[in-house]
């Protein structure tokens, strides 16, 4: 067990992963690369590094999730990390107890890296202001979810070699996505053209002005498109008059065969999952050749390992302090 | 007799459209001469390098008590009023219990006078515990002491309640304050719908929410010959609505919020629950709007629209914060830096949206004037005085404010209520 591999290159400088509008194109290659490396190591057998040896990581879930959390779990062990899951259902916040008091208390018990999901946009930001851990956002209300646009990043590399000049469709609710934003973000810095697709009461006003293509059929997108990646629906926008229905959502959203078929040979359907089959997209597609959904499965792991490591040791090398936005006691009144 | 002389500053009144160096005579509470005064008094203040004006009148402020205490008392909110140069104040009947009663009516004024300060007046509930179903005991509030109705921040989604309301308040000569906001489509809103909600990911509240009721309440106004004063009104097409309505000469008059000419939704970028407001942070062209609204008097009124929370429940997640930020005691600074800094506006026409034109809307012709015989209420300006704000230093309870370090001019020097210096900045 190496304990900081020597080939994963030094230079990182944040302690957070907020969300991917703040990142740089350079910074946003440089954790491909690591996770890269990552990946690769893992291919020759290096499946456990101890890189984040006796480091607590905290994931802490305001709200469901089960993927991205057993993804995050995952990768902190590879890296040799503890885990502490905290999960809002059953737990002191059902108490009253603000998230911000539980995420210092959770830090007060030695624990200085934090996975955060929330409801609320934002939430990850206003932790970073509280806590001095380092907080990695996995998935933040409607705003980002920074390391599912890396995991759909990193996937398209691999397939195409490169993300400049690719054409990538997202379709689907983009208002609600947190996908969509990091896809939006990461994708044109690194220099694709990005095309949202989707009924246009799921299409926020003024996208055009984060650099992308507005489509409302998927039809009129399909032929131009290298990568199509399928957001989740949520059958419950239904009700606030978001779409008439899920059969009419599917009839002009879904991605079946036949639209598979005048798409081009080579494009790569995504989806971040999960999927709803008939909906979002057929069988056929989810599971034929042109898929590489359990790819971006795997991916996720490495990109999450490569966030965590590079964010823990950002932060030990550059250790924050504290802001006093609400100090509770001091020690200069404890004297 | 006891008589206090201010001498040797700008008066300005708006009222008489006065606008001279000169002194004012107070005699008993009351003012007695304006102009050039030989009459040797009890005592004199030099106002020198000051500016002399009516006391500034608040239309709108969350005082919180009684039933929200850890927010603001009326003895602080009253001290804050003070302090930012208001002599009287409105209070929103939002407390708990609402003020949609005689009782709860009185209660506010009792409270004022107990704490000595300066003058409230309570505003009553237009419908029964601000709910927008039945209307409140209208008659009766405005006997205890009501000079307005309102339903606070809780819009009148029915326009039937409101067409009623119209109606009714009118025996009493009292306007009906709105909201003006279509809940449905601002439900679970945090800020302005735009462009930087959507890269927020923020849920949007829309202009047209604010125009549809704007539009509405003319309409009603049109119908019922009633009185609607639209509070903290935040777009380009509501001042278009409003000005419109005034060239048709109905009972209808306007306020704006001095925070939504100085900020726009850009700032909600840090998350800051500060930055919460309603109506929200517009973008920056329905702020030249409003402010080309406060030169052609299509808006009458600067409001501080003073909402004191408790920092446990602001310091949350954004979409559990409730809106509103304190400003009593930074309107007048804010003022300068908004309307008198760029030349918007003229000292005389900033004044007049900070007491004639609120008095005018409340139908008061004794306040927020220096007419000879009416009541000394009276705030001398320092225009120069260079500060910080820093919300650690306020008299209100609540510190929910987004301008905490900026440095601004000018702040009030001294007030007086009935000719009693009640406030001396230090």
């Amino acid at each position: 067990m190496n304990t900081v591999p020597p080939t994963i290159a030094p230079g990182w400088t944040r302690p957070h992963l907020l969300g991917l509008e703040e990142l740089s194109a350079a910074e946003i290659g440089h954790i491909l690369d690591t996770a890269l490396e990552f990946k690769r190591l893992h291919t020759i057998g290096e499946t456990k590094l101890a890189t984040l040896k006796g480091v607590t990581v905290g994931n802490l879930f305001f709200e469901p999730s089960t993927r991205t959390k057993t993804s995050f779990s995952l990768a902190a062990k590879r890296l040799s990390a503890d885990t502490v899951d905290f999960s809002s259902a059953g737990s002191s916040l059902s108490k009253g107890e603000t998230f911000i008091d539980t995420a210092r208390n959770i830090e007060a018990m030695g624990v200085p890296v934090m996975v955060v999901r929330h409801s609320t946009s934002g939430a990850p930001y206003l932790l970073t202001k509280h806590v001095n851990a380092s907080i990695i956002n996995a998935g933040d209300g409607t705003h980002e979810h920074p390391t599912q646009g890396l995991l759909d990043i990193l996937t398209i590399k691999e397939h195409r070699g490169t993300i400049a000049g690719l054409t990538v469709v997202l379709v689907g609710d983009i208002l609600h996505s947190r996908v969509a934003r990091s896809n939006i973000w990461g994708l044109t810095k690194l220099g694709a053209r990005v095309i949202v697709c989707g009924p246009a009461t799921l299409i926020p006003p003024y996208i055009e002005r984060l650099g992308v293509e507005v489509r409302y059929r998927l039809d009129d997108a399909l032929e131009e498109a290298d990568c199509i990646n399928l957001l989740r629906i949520q059958a419950e926008r239904q009700r606030s008059a978001f779409f008439p229905s899920i059969y009419e959502y599917a009839h002009f959203y879904a991605m079946n065969g036949s639209r598979v078929k005048r798409a081009k040979d080579d494009v790569l359907i995504l989806a971040p999952g999960p999927i709803n089959r008939g909906v979002e997209l057929t069988p056929d597609v989810a599971d034929g050749s042109r898929s590489v959904i359990l790819d971006q499965v795997t991916n996720g792991l490495f990109i999450r390992m490569a966030c965590l490591h590079l964010c823990y040791h950002a932060r030990n090398q550059a250790p924050m302090v504290r802001p006093g936005i609400s100090p509770i006691v001091t020690g200069a009144s404890l004297r | 007799m006891s008589t206090l002389l201010l001498k040797q500053g700008r008066i300005i009144d708006p009222a008489s459209a006065y606008d001279a160096v000169g002194d004012v005579l107070i005699r008993d509470g009351l003012i007695a001469e304006v102009g050039t005064v030989s009459t040797i008094a009890d005592s004199t203040i030099d106002c020198s390098r000051m500016i002399v004006c009516p006391g500034l009148i608040e239309l709108h402020a969350g005082v919180r008590d009684p039933g929200f205490e850890e927010d603001e008392t009326t003895v602080s909110a009253t001290a804050a009023a003070l302090a930012g140069g208001f002599t009287s104040i409105a209070a929103y009947p939002d407390t708990q219990p609402v003020v949609d009663n005689r009782a709860a009516a009185e209660y506010v004024i009792l409270q004022a006078a107990r704490a000595g300060n300066c003058r409230v007046f309570p505003l009553g509930a237009v419908t029964r515990d601000n709910a927008g179903a039945e209307l409140a005991d209208l008659g009766q509030l405005a006997d205890g002491g009501a000079v307005a109705f309102t339903d606070a921040k809780h819009p009148i989604q029915s326009a039937e309640i409101l067409r009623r309301a119209l109606e009714y308040a009118r025996m009493f000569e009292r306007p009906i304050f709105t909201h003006p906001q279509d809940a449905t489509l601002t439900a679970n809103g945090v800020m302005h719908e735009g462009y930087y909600s959507t890269r927020l990911g923020l849920r949007g509240m829309p202009a047209a929410a604010e125009e549809i009721m704007v539009s509405r309440d003319i309409a009603l106004v049109e119908l019922t010959r009633g009185r609607v004063h639209l509070m903290c009104v935040s777009t380009r097409n509501s001042v278009e609505r409003i000005r419109s309505a005034k060239e048709d000469q109905l009972g209808v008059t306007a306020d704006v919020a001095i925070h939504n000419l100085l900020l726009t939704d850009e700032a909600l970028q840090t998350y800051d629950s500060n930055y919460k407001v309603d109506p929200p942070f517009r973008s920056s062209e329905h702020v030249q709007a409003l402010v080309e609204g406060l030169r052609d008097d299509t808006i009458d009124a600067i409001t501080s629209d003073h909402q004191p929370y408790a920092s446990e429940k602001k310091d949350r997640e954004i979409d559990q914060v409730p809106f509103g930020i304190v400003g009593l005691e930074t309107l007048l600074p804010l003022s300068i830096r908004a309307l008198i800094e760029p030349g918007h506006l003229t000292w005389p026409q900033l004044i007049a949206k900070l007491t004639w034109g609120p008095a005018q809307i409340l139908g008061w012709q004794n306040r927020g004037t220096l007419a000879k015989g009416t009541p000394a209420d009276i705030t001398v300006i320092d225009p120069e005085y260079r500060w910080t704000i820093d919300p650690a230093r306020f008299r209100s309870l609540s510190r929910n404010t987004p301008f905490a370090g900026w440095d601004v001019r000018g702040r009030a020097h001294l007030v007086l209520v009935d000719g009693e210096v009640r406030y001396a900045a230090e």
